[in-house]
């Protein structure tokens, strides 16, 4: 009867402990995540520059649809997303396939080597290759030597070679990532499935496309969207191989938003807008993924 | 035919590991080279190893970028494992109807990429940066507060946390372990390798982060290691021994972290899938 006078059951008491246990973090999320979310809505209905702003309604949005910068950085976010992401699955699959052969020698070499890109962190690999791909650097010497090529490519200040040299980066650092989602994935498929294939007599073709794929669908889905994610928000790249450009040629919508704030005379509330188009494609991309998937299913 | 398909698999296999390991020999060989000596292509380790380590002590100050990156990843990883455990349990051991809502809410957070973050949380600590200067701009607290909690490692202790025997905190709790040293001196001891993953993943997007320290951490003397390396990358007279030396040094902490903990590294990254 103690617990009666105290004025808490036992039950509402834990309850009220549980809740206490995970405030912190709560608290922390609505302050650094949805509060600014919401900042940024208002912001985004603003302008001018620096900290003098002033309500323009909708201005900012219709701006988007004629601000040349902001369709080349959507463009070319859209090539690094079409070019990039299949190659890179289709890789990371390829490569975990071979990898997962029971009768495959130095496995664990191979494994480490290709994942090994991800130790680095995403600037200093970036300023490796940016030196790799200089006019004069490594990759053309050796192209040259081997003579596949006569003249230097110029991977950084050529706009086509430029966005190329951030699709070979990108992939570089990110196909060993996915490839080990892929391969944990497949140490979980049964062999007798195969087993049963093979006696049936279909390709090792056939049996990639008809029993790999399908199985591994769910883990596909899940890193083409967070490859989709992340390269919606690339900008770590882009900043310090060629710096977005030459002109505007690589310049990734993240970018975009850095530069409005802080490399041209600050406007906060246009930037703001920007922030809330790459929330919208965001979510686009991720209900399309999900639909695609869902249809194959059924 | 069973022989060409071995040689294709090995040579596949062989090729795709150079590709993704040369990048690092040639850092590597490159720390042990002058300038001019890697621009000319030279791939054989040479004798300028000292030399480069001293230019890069006395010429740039990349101690003390270390010490602000260490300072800022620990700090971060210490927290960020408290924070996010303390919740993930408090989530799945509580559990309740209305936690769960507030726990599908949290996880929206993941959706919201840093770009569309990083106007209005600059302008929140400009803000207070006059009342309060210890968290203002140009501070370490100022690059750790809003990184220090995410959704994903909430996320990552539940799931980790419903394989988590709740037996054990029956008997804590006849032993007179309060609520809290439950969670203490249990349940922390007993997920020591979740710990261990989280670590590992919050250490490294910690160590590495970019963006967000390059638009609050202002003055030369509280720059990170990512600010330093991006700013060698960028000179224009640079020398490619002493950046390279600067690169393999930034990337020791995280290689060792990745070798000495690959198991753990893995089961982090998995974590994120469940």
């Amino acid at each position: 009867m103690k617990v009666a006078r105290s004025g808490m059951s036992i039950q509402a008491k834990t309850n009220a402990i549980g809740w206490s246990f995970i405030s912190v973090a709560v608290i922390m999320i609505c302050v650094f995540y949805f509060y600014p979310m919401v900042q940024a809505l208002i912001l985004s209905l603003q302008s001018g520059r620096g900290m003098n702003l002033q309500f323009v309604g909708l201005d900012n949005y219709v701006r988007l649809f004629t601000d040349s910068m902001f369709i080349a950085a959507v463009k070319n976010t859209f090539i690094y997303l079409i070019v990039q992401v299949p190659i890179m699955i289709i890789l990371g699959l390829f490569i975990s396939v071979l990898l997962n052969d029971s009768r495959l020698k130095f496995k664990g070499f191979f494994r480490t080597a290709i994942f090994l890109p991800c130790v680095t962190s995403l600037v200093a690999y970036s300023v490796i290759f940016k030196y790799l791909f200089a006019a004069d650097g490594l990759v053309n010497t050796m192209l040259m030597k081997v003579s596949i090529i006569s003249a230097p490519i110029q991977w950084i200040t050529d706009p086509f070679w430029a966005k190329i040299t951030i699709i070979i980066a990108i992939t570089w650092r990110w196909t060993g990532y996915n490839m080990i989602f892929y391969l944990s994935a497949l140490q979980n498929i049964d062999n007798s499935i195969y087993e049963a294939a093979r006696i049936d007599g279909a390709s090792a073709f056939k049996q990639f496309f008809q029993i790999t794929i399908p199985l591994l669908k769910p883990i596909i889905l899940f890193t083409s969207i967070t490859s989709t994610i992340g390269t919606l928000q690339l900008f770590d790249e882009v900043m310090n191989i060629t710096g977005g450009g030459p002109g505007n040629a690589t310049t990734s919508i993240s970018q975009y938003i850095y530069n409005l704030s802080f490399k041209y005379t600050p406007d906060f509330g246009y930037a703001a807008t920007v922030s809330y188009a790459i929330v919208v494609l965001i979510v686009i991309f991720s209900v399309l993924q999900f639909k695609a998937a869902g249809d194959r299913n059924g | 035919m069973a022989r060409i398909k071995r040689i294709f698999i090995y040579g596949f296999l062989i090729i795709s590991s150079i590709v993704s390991i040369f990048p690092f020999l040639w850092m590597i060989v490159s720390s042990t080279n002058k300038s001019s000596d890697v621009t000319q292509g030279k791939l054989l380790p040479g004798s300028f190893l000292g030399q480069n380590v001293s230019n890069l002590f006395n010429s740039i100050d990349l101690v003390p970028a270390l010490l602000n990156s260490a300072k800022i990843s620990i700090t971060t990883t210490v927290l960020a494992l408290l924070i996010g455990s303390l919740a993930g349990y408090g989530f799945e051991i509580y559990r309740s109807r209305a936690k769960d809502i507030v726990f599908n809410i949290l996880l929206l957070s993941m959706m919201i990429p840093f770009a569309a973050l990083m106007v209005p949380l600059y302008r929140m600590f400009a803000s207070v940066s006059q009342t309060a200067p210890f968290i203002g701009i140009d501070t370490a607290a100022s690059v750790i507060l809003p990184t220090v909690t995410t959704a994903f490692l909430i996320f990552f202790f539940r799931q980790s946390t419903k394989m988590f025997p709740r037996d054990m905190l029956e008997a804590g709790r006849m032993d007179g372990l309060s609520e809290l040293g439950l969670f203490v001196r249990i349940y922390m001891p007993t997920m020591k390798t979740t710990y261990a993953a989280a670590a590992i993943i919050t250490f490294m997007s910690s160590w590495n982060n970019y963006m967000w320290p390059l638009i609050v951490l202002q003055s030369p003397e509280n720059k990170t290691i990512p600010l330093l390396i991006s700013n060698l990358g960028s000179s224009y007279a640079p020398d490619y021994g002493v950046i390279m030396t600067a690169i393999v040094i930034a990337t020791i902490p995280t290689a060792l972290v990745f070798f000495l903990m690959q198991k753990h590294f893995v089961a982090g990254m998995m974590g994120s899938v469940k």
